[in-house]
C-alpha cells in the first residue's frame, strides 16, 4: 500500500499520520507539503492530519481546504482514491464540500481530549471492515471545534445515504446526532474526529486505530 | 475604496460563544439582554473606482473564503 500525508503550515499531526500508518499496515508513507501542484503517484491513501493548518485563522480548515494540494487531493478523490481526514482534516474535508456540514465550537466551549466510546454504525466500509463483528472502538479525540453541524435536510440526507461511519457512545462536544464520522457517497472520503493515529498501539491505550487504517489493505 | 464584510452563524445555528456572553452579561445585571451573537468584522482596501463592480467582488470572496455559509451569514458593505 502506498500512502501519502499532506502538510498544512499548522498541522501537528503529520509524523503522527505517518508513523501510524507505516506500523499498522507496513505502507511506504510520503510527506507531501500542501503547496505541492502534484501528488506522488499510485496512491491508495492520502491522509489530511490533525493540527492547527493556517493557526485556525478565520475558520478551522477554511485555507487549507483552497490550498493548492487540495485541488490534486479532490482530482484523487474523484478518481475513487481513499481520503482519510482526521480532527483538523475533517474540518478541511467539509470546508472543501468534499463531506457536507461543518464543524462548530463545542457545546461547551471547553477543549476536549481524551479517549472516547465510539459505536461502529457501518462496519461495511473501505475503512472500517477489518473491524469485523466489533461494533464498538476506543479512540482519543482532542478538539476545540469538534461539533459536527449540518441543516435539518442535509442531516436527514447524510442519516438516510448511511453516511454516518462512527457515532460518540457519549457525545462529548455536541456533536448533532452524536456524529463522529461521515463517509461520502461514493465511500472513499472518510472525514472523522477522533484520532486513529493516537489509537493505534496497546501503548497508547487502545489499537483500535490500526483496524481503520489495516481496513484499507484490502482495497489496496 | 473601503469593503467591511460582517460575518454571523446563521438563526438556528447554536452561537456557544454568544450564549457565553450573554450568560456573563446576566451576570454583570443586565437582565434584559438576550439572543447575543458573537461574529466577526473582516476590513479591507480594495482598487477600483466602481462600488457597484467591488460589492460584486466582495460577495465572491465570501462565497470562497471569508464565510462558510453552511453555517454562517454575512453582510457586506463597500464605501
Amino acid at each position: 500500500m502506498k500512502a501519502a500525508v499532506v502538510v498544512f503550515p499548522g498541522s501537528n499531526c503529520d509524523r503522527d499520520c505517518k508513523v501510524a500508518v507505516e506500523r499498522s499496515t507496513g505502507a511506504s508513507v510520503d510527506m507531501v507539503w500542501h503547496a505541492e501542484t502534484a501528488l506522488p503517484p499510485g496512491l491508495d491513501l492520502i491522509v489530511l492530519p490533525g493540527g492547527f493548518s493556517y493557526g485556525d485563522y478565520l475558520r478551522c480548515g477554511a485555507m487549507a481546504a483552497l490550498s493548492p494540494v487540495m485541488t490534486e487531493v479532490r482530482k484523487a478523490a474523484e478518481r475513487g482514491v481513499a481520503v482519510v481526514g482526521i480532527c483538523n482534516g475533517f474540518q478541511v474535508l467539509c470546508e472543501s464540500g468534499l463531506l457536507p456540514g461543518a464543524l462548530l465550537r463545542n457545546a461547551a466551549l471547553k477543549y476536549v481530549c481524551k479517549p472516547v466510546d465510539l459505536d461502529i454504525v457501518r462496519p461495511d466500509t473501505r475503512f472500517t471492515r477489518a473491524f469485523g463483528s466489533r461494533r464498538r472502538a476506543v479512540m482519543t479525540v482532542g478538539n476545540g471545534e469538534g461539533a459536527f453541524f449540518a441543516d435539518a435536510d442535509t442531516l436527514t440526507r447524510v442519516e438516510g445515504e448511511g453516511q454516518v461511519v462512527f457515532r460518540y457512545a457519549d457525545n462529548p462536544n455536541g456533536s448533532l446526532n452524536d456524529i463522529a464520522g461521515l463517509i461520502n457517497t461514493g465511500g472513499n472520503v472518510l472525514g472523522l474526529m477522533p484520532h486513529p493515529d493516537r489509537s493505534f498501539e496497546a501503548e497508547l491505550g487502545s489499537a483500535d486505530g490500526a483496524l481503520l487504517f489495516q481496513s484499507l489493505l484490502e482495497t489496496a | 475604496m473601503r469593503a467591511r464584510v460582517h460575518v454571523f452563524l446563521k438563526a438556528g445555528v447554536l452561537d456557544v460563544q454568544g450564549k457565553a456572553v450573554e450568560n456573563a452579561l446576566h451576570g454583570l445585571g443586565w437582565s434584559g439582554v438576550s439572543d447575543v451573537r458573537v461574529g466577526k468584522t473582516v476590513e479591507f482596501d480594495l482598487a477600483g473606482p466602481d462600488p457597484a463592480a467591488a460589492e460584486g467582488e466582495v460577495r465572491r470572496m465570501c462565497e470562497t473564503l471569508l464565510a462558510n455559509t453552511v453555517i454562517e451569514g454575512y453582510r457586506i458593505e463597500v464605501a
